[in-house]
């Protein structure tokens, strides 16, 4: 292997799509300086895509809003597209995702949009080399945290890469018409009449409005009483409810502290189903002990 | 005290003072498997080692103020913030005696929290504990020093802020590419001097 290619491995991003972003598995512990966690939204889906190219799980990827990226290899490099199932091809060709795919130098790479979900994720062999800030290189879009959002033309440089570990079991992931996700009660669930009833009866739908920072969820009212807290200590899958009573479900992006009662926590195992979700699409929450 | 749950590995520990937010966190910050500890105003959070949180909650003794931390903090300021007259006239003093005050006060780091790097500074004088501005600024220019109710501070970046802004440092408060990315931590000790 030519040893000046291994040390400039890169692609350069010819279409960025809808919005494309570094993401690893971000830069948790800081939250007490006021940093959030960031990191990818559906991190089974980056870590496999980091697996299937030989990567360690923690290598930064892409986060890809609805697909959409086209790039071309400046060196041959492995790469390989998780997240919804989504139509690849490579100079045209079709290839498959949540698969390896070797591109040879000067090959283009094109990602679809997918059919459902929301968060397309591309592994690079290698990683992709940017500083790393607080010990991730992950886009914080709520502090300006990371590299910024990716640009057309944008050269991504790639670390060194390693040999893929044998096969993985990949069932993609396909996003649900309706999640029933659940959920825990408090730190703040006194501040609202019969907190369980409430969450287990009301509807909700997943908001346009809702980002990196937050799942925004409009839908049944949420009684609470009125007021504020002083600001308190806010964690990921926290259902914060502002004074209109639609909850907002935080994500990866969140702010470290906020002023209104988290009426419960939802389950980290269920917040990439959040992630993935599309707008419009139904939640309701299961409250357990 | 009371301990909220917080999902299935983290609590909320609310106290009645900051000195109890500061007693809460000298006693669970050398813990073994923290994963994060986030004190604020009135509360701990603390994510992790659920178990060993527990015990150490158990025969804590709030009223004895942790032992002081060794950094401290020199922050030069320029004191020429637009809303030092206004400061002044609320005291009751000159915008000399402002600076004066100001300067004379140690401060601790109580928290950070709304942006990174934003450490909420007790240890105000009582002329100074004024109220926010009654309509915010959009735009707060990076390193203006302001007050706002009991605590001072310094905005590492430019932000929305209603606070009143009675001068500006030059000191760099948040580098993400820095080692040490925030200047300031919860218990660190800083005093303000004339630039």
């Amino acid at each position: 292997m030519n040893h000046t290619n291994q040390a400039n491995r890169s692609v350069t991003i010819i279409r960025t799509g809808p919005q494309a972003l570094v993401e690893d598995l971000g830069r948790p512990g800081n939250a007490h300086l006021g940093v959030p966690p960031s990191g990818a939204l559906d991190q089974v889906s980056l870590k496999l895509a980091n697996r299937l190219v030989g990567n360690p799980e923690n290598a930064a990827g892409l986060e890809l809003l609805l697909g959409g990226l086209t790039l071309k290899a400046n060196t041959s490099c492995t790469v390989a597209v998780t997240g919804p199932p989504t139509e690849v091809r490579v100079n045209g060709r079709l290839a498959d995702s949540h698969h390896p795919i070797h591109l040879k130098q000067d090959e283009v790479l094109e990602i679809g949009t997918p059919q459902t979900g929301l968060r397309t994720y591309l592994a690079l062999s290698g990683g992709i080399e940017v500083d790393e800030e607080l010990g991730s290189r992950s886009t914080d879009l709520l502090s300006g945290i990371g590299p910024d959002p990716l640009r057309d033309n944008d050269v991504l440089h790639l670390g060194t890469p390693n040999l893929p570990e044998g096969a993985d079991v990949v069932p993609p992931h396909h996003a649900l018409q309706t999640l029933v996700i659940p959920i825990r009660l408090g730190p703040r669930d006194d501040w609202f009449d019969d907190a369980e009833t409430q969450l287990r009866q009301g509807s909700w739908t997943v908001s346009d409005r809702s980002n990196r920072v937050g799942a925004r969820l409009d839908g049944t009212k949420l009684n609470r009483r009125d007021g504020e807290i002083p600001s308190e200590g806010m964690i990921t899958g926290a259902v914060q409810v502002p004074p209109d009573g639609q909850p907002v479900v935080f994500l990866n992006d969140h702010p470290t502290t906020g002023g209104y009662p988290v009426i419960g926590v939802v389950d980290n195992d269920h917040l990439r189903f959040l992630g993935q979700a599309r707008p419009g699409t139904e939640v309701r929450f299961r409250p357990v002990d | 005290m009371l301990l909220r749950r917080c999902g299935t590995d983290a609590l909320l520990v609310e106290v009645d003072s900051l000195s109890e937010v500061a007693a809460v966190r000298a006693a669970l910050e050398h813990l073994d498997g923290i994963e994060e500890l986030v004190p604020a105003a009135r509360t701990v959070l603390v994510k992790g080692a659920l178990p060993q949180v527990r015990d150490a909650l158990k025969t804590i003794d709030l009223t004895k103020t942790p032992a002081k931390h060794s950094r401290e903090i020199t922050i030069p300021v320029i004191y020429d913030g637009p809303d030092l007259a206004l400061v002044a006239e609320t005291a009751g003093v000159t915008p000399d005696e402002v600076v004066e005050l100001h300067t004379t006060a140690t401060y601790e780091v109580a928290f950070c929290g709304f942006a990174p790097g934003f450490g909420y500074l007790t240890g105000l004088p009582q002329a100074l504990r004024q109220p926010r501005l009654d309509s915010p600024r959009t735009k707060v220019p990076q390193g203006s020093v302001g007050i706002a109710g009991e605590f001072t501070a310094a905005y590492p970046r430019p932000t929305p802020g209603g606070w009143r802004l009675i001068g500006r440092t030059e000191t760099t408060l948040f580098d993400p590419k820095a080692e040490t990315p925030a200047l300031l931590q919860p218990g660190d000790q800083v005093r303000f001097v004339v630039a």
